[in-house]
């Protein structure tokens, strides 16, 4: 037993490295202090400032612009993908394909992104980056769907097919329905990736905008004040129960399930 | 994972390269950069409908006022202003050369900047006759050396490069830039240097002697050796926060445009100091893109920065000294401002100026300096 | 006899070319345009020379592979390397006893544990790294608190270790979910089986646990690196601009340097490393 009590101290450890940077931001958000360093006392102005910054208010609606949009494209072209692959080929190669923008490195599509831009004089906008985060995410999305295809039962489809029903109507009325959780899951995921995405939106957003990243990013390269953390002391909040909530939702799904 | 098979997947590859290759070459033409032609002056309409123009604007952060939208807006009944930032002159530049339209209408940049934009083909001529407002500018402001008699940029804010440190942490008040190429083993470890490359170049090439125009090989080769030997006693390399970094006290020495040297700070001593082998004058400028379908409203909204009492701000609030003798004259510098430099005293630095082709050494060495 | 299958096969044979056209074409057809062209252009860039103001003059040239073979870049590729290894190792020494244990927690906790190790991972990751400059600052919390005990204060930001740091605590998570999935998949009879033979705790770990689990191993080492390895937002906000990755090279030839084609011979050799890396964990996997 005694060697099983050893086996909590890397866990801790764990959970302390993980945890203690969130700690302290979240408690330095509460500096009345102008300093991130030292605590001054207990304050929620940097809270008040952090409402009235007409920027990060602005690169919050982007970022939901850009996520909303890209998780649409994903979510459509993604379960449309994951049932061609899974159902109308076997090539291994537009497998790879699919999966290819999850392995990749975020800076290798980033700059592949900016030189096809480029190339053809796109005008760089939100609409750039939507199209660019809808590249991962859709293989993503893909993979989620395909994951719950693999678990579905294929012979409803055979069924439906041999009773003439085209493949288009075997989809939408059979298929669909199905595959409605995988695809709400792979919809969740996509879009918050794109809530977080850093690199690709550098590289591939407008003069003119910025999204939530991209702005955090350049004001801590201006310079670290209290109101960096009490931004980030609301999205880890707002993270936290998105996840918790998820992972609440999924419980519920599988309890129904297997009803 | 292990289900790729690349042996599959080449010829694919293949055949989308020589697809992208094609593609390139056929667009090629257009974005081949080099010797494209100076800008053609277009035709301006002095009594154009502003209210029908929007200004967009890159700048520094915190370079022009918070509310400058506002008063744009309510004097100049443009429709709208939009600031976008940027960190530095490398990134302003990306934007505005990344090929397509930047939709930007006003950029901020550096001298020697705007130099390279104007050769490129990118900026519209000033059309002086629609900034009346040019007269208030001191007479040496437009004998600048990127751009003499103001063709293509209007000045912002002018100064020189200097170190900038805490007098009361220093052992010894810093003279020469080898005092931070080389700090003494009390300031090791609480240095930074610019990154911007140019101004990366500049406390090596002036401690040696050079000129901050050089483009001989072995000059620069001799200054990248100092700028590697100083690299390990740095703390790092800083552009944006190196006075928060003084006022902290992680740094106790740093290189520093004048004007973002806090030397207003009362609480902490910090002083600047022009090393003793000279510096530059930097000019911090206004240019405006040939892109811009706003040119009426983007010269309405040079002239307005150039009023005294809006181009004083710049020398009131963020301490920089600017071209504007008028706005000048309004200032009352506070107490430790470096602002009291006269434009004489600015002359005696090196104009930065653009190298053409031989601007991709200092691109080069800043690249291997942060490499090794 | 349903009706279907009177029909001449070739119908049926169309019908599923046109499914096929249908389902895979608007998924395939972006992915070529926006996945494919645009790797193939990195490709292609390589072989072009740099532009002044950025962008591409189209005359053929070798140069970036020789610049590439310079020792200095080299040298980056090395030390980028490097730091990846050792954060994945560093993650890997943490991560699996740590998975390990979840897999043996009772049913509820396991659960409870789990979401704690990956909850991080879902909040913004620039935040996160602003927190490691927080708290390893010259006049940081670390400094502060190890001043009060007399010590210090120590030079732990702006170099190698703070970017291990900032490196592990990103993607620690990744490492310890393929792991957990790995061992939790394990029969216990195995391990009772071990023990009953009279191998001690260690040797059934050893000769039990470790060999299955390779596969999950080896997984959380590919997750772990291959993100490490192309990074560049952790290295500049924790590294200070001095110890550099071969991802801030690439983005500074890309944004700041403007040499589109050496950029794009620094981020082919990103990608020829992770190449071989995933062919090497695949040889492996299927060896396991």
């Amino acid at each position: 037993m005694r060697r099983s009590r050893l086996l909590y101290v890397p866990f801790w450890v764990t959970i302390v490295f993980l945890y203690a940077p969130i700690a302290v931001v979240v408690a330095m958000s509460f500096n009345s202090g102008k300093s991130a360093y030292t605590y001054e006392g207990f304050s929620l102005k940097w809270y008040g400032v952090l409402a009235q910054d007409q920027r990060v208010l602005d690169g919050l609606l982007n970022t939901l612009i850009v996520a909303a949009g890209s998780t649409v494209i994903a979510t459509v072209l993604g379960t449309l993908l994951a049932v061609g692959l899974a159902r109308h080929t076997r090539s291994r190669a537009l497998d790879a394909i699919a999966l290819m923008p999850a392995v990749l490195p975020d800076l290798v599509l980033a700059i592949g992104l900016l030189l096809f831009y480029g190339l053809i004089q796109l005008t760089l906008g939100l609409y750039s980056v939507i199209l660019a985060h809808g590249v991962f995410a859709m293989a993503f999305v893909a993979a989620v769907v395909r994951t719950r295809l693999a678990n579905t039962d294929t012979s409803l489809e055979e069924a439906s097919r041999d009773l003439g029903a085209g493949p288009v109507t075997t989809f939408l009325k059979v298929t669909l329905p199905q595959l409605a959780p995988g695809i709400l899951a792979g919809a969740m995921l996509a879009f918050t990736l794109s809530l977080d995405e850093f690199v690709i939106a550098f590289f591939t957003i407008g003069n003119l905008q910025q999204t939530l990243p991209i702005v955090i990013y350049s004001m801590i390269r201006f310079g670290v004040t209290p109101e960096i953390n009490a931004l980030g002391a609301i999205l880890l909040l707002v993270s936290f129960t998105a996840v918790i909530a998820g992972q609440r939702m999924t419980k519920i799904g599988e309890a129904r399930a297997q009803d | 994972m292990s289900r790729f098979r690349f042996t599959r997947r080449l010829p694919a590859v293949v055949a989308v390269a020589g697809l992208a290759l094609a593609v390139a070459a056929c667009g090629g033409e257009s974005s081949s950069a080099g010797s494209a032609p100076k800008a053609e002056a277009d035709q301006l309409n002095p009594n154009a409908d502003l209210t029908k123009q929007s200004i967009s604007v890159t700048v520094w952060d915190g370079y022009t006022p918070k509310e400058l939208p506002e008063k744009v807006k309510a004097k100049l009944k443009v429709q709208d202003l939009k600031i976008a930032l940027h960190a530095t002159n490398e990134e302003a530049m990306t934007k505005l050369t990344a090929g397509g339209d930047s939709g930007i209408d006003v950029a901020f940049v550096s001298g020697q900047y705007a130099q390279a934009l104007n050769e490129q083909g990118l900026l519209e001529p000033i059309h002086p006759e629609l900034i009346p407002n040019l007269s208030n500018l001191y007479p040496e402001a437009t004998q600048l050396s990127y751009d003499k008699g103001n063709k293509y940029s209007v000045p912002y804010t002018w100064g020189t490069t200097g170190i900038c440190y805490r007098s009361d942490l220093v052992k010894a008040e810093p003279k020469s830039w080898n005092d931070i190429l080389n700090p003494p083993s009390w300031a090791d470890k609480k240095v930074t240097m610019m990154t911007t490359e140019r101004w990366l170049a500049l406390p090596a090439l002036k401690a040696l002697g050079y000129s901050v125009n050089t483009d001989k090989d072995d000059e620069i080769a001799k200054a990248k050796e100092l700028l590697l030997k100083a690299k390990p006693h740095l703390l790092g390399y800083d552009d944006t926060t190196f006075g928060d970094k003084l006022t902290s006290g992680e740094a106790i020495m740093v290189e520093a445009w004048d004007g973002w040297c806090p030397t207003t700070n009362d609480k902490q001593n910090i002083k600047f100091v022009v090393p003793k082998e000279g510096s530059d004058l930097w000019v911090d400028t206004m240019v405006i893109m040939k892109s811009s379908k706003n040119k009426e409203a983007a010269h309405a909204f040079i002239n307005y920065i150039l009023d005294p009492e809006i181009h004083s701000w710049a020398a009131e609030n963020i301490n920089y000294k600017v071209p504007n003798k008028a706005a000048m004259e309004r200032v009352n510098p506070p107490k430790g401002s470096l602002l009291g430099i006269k434009p004489a005293e600015l002359l005696n630095g090196e104009s930065i100026i653009d190298l053409g082709q031989a601007s991709t050494k200092y691109t080069r060495l800043s690249t291997e300096v942060a490499a090794q | 006899m349903s009706p279907a299958r009177t029909r001449p096969a070739t119908a049926l044979r169309v019908r599923r070319r046109l499914g096929a056209f249908v389902f895979l074409t608007p998924g395939l057809a972006y992915l070529v345009v926006l996945l494919l062209v645009p790797l193939a252009l990195v490709l292609s860039y390589v072989f072009f020379q740099r532009g002044r103001f950025g962008g591409v003059v189209y005359e053929y040239t070798t140069e970036n592979f020789s610049r590439l073979m310079d020792p200095l870049y080299l040298r980056v590729l090395g030390e980028s390397l490097q730091i990846a290894a050792l954060t994945t190792v560093i993650a890997l020494a943490l991560g699996y006893p740590t998975a390990y244990l979840i897999a043996r927690l009772p049913r509820k906790w396991k659960t409870v544990a789990l979401v704690a190790i990956v909850l991080p991972f879902w909040t913004n990751f620039i935040i996160r790294m602003y927190a490691w400059i927080i708290l390893l600052n010259g006049p940081g919390l670390i400094n502060s608190a190890l001043k009060s005990l007399g010590l210090g204060p120590f030079d732990l930001l702006y170099n190698q270790g703070a970017i291990v740091t900032g490196l592990v605590y990103s993607y620690l998570p990744l490492m310890v979910l393929p792991l957990y999935a790995a061992i939790e998949k394990l029969d216990p009879q195995l391990r009772e089986a071990s023990a009953n033979l009279g191998a001690s705790g260690f040797t059934t770990f050893r000769k039990v646990t470790l060999p299955l689990t390779v596969p999950g191993v080896l997984t959380g080492c590919l997750f772990v690196f291959v993100p490490s390895f192309g990074n560049f937002v952790i290295p500049e906000m924790l590294g200070g601009g001095k110890s550099v990755m071969v991802g801030n090279l690439i983005r500074t030839e890309f944004l700041k340097a403007r040499d589109w084609p050496f950029g794009s011979a620094l981020a082919l050799a990103l990608v020829a490393v992770l190449v071989v890396l995933l062919l090497a964990q695949a040889w492996a996997a299927r060896r396991a």
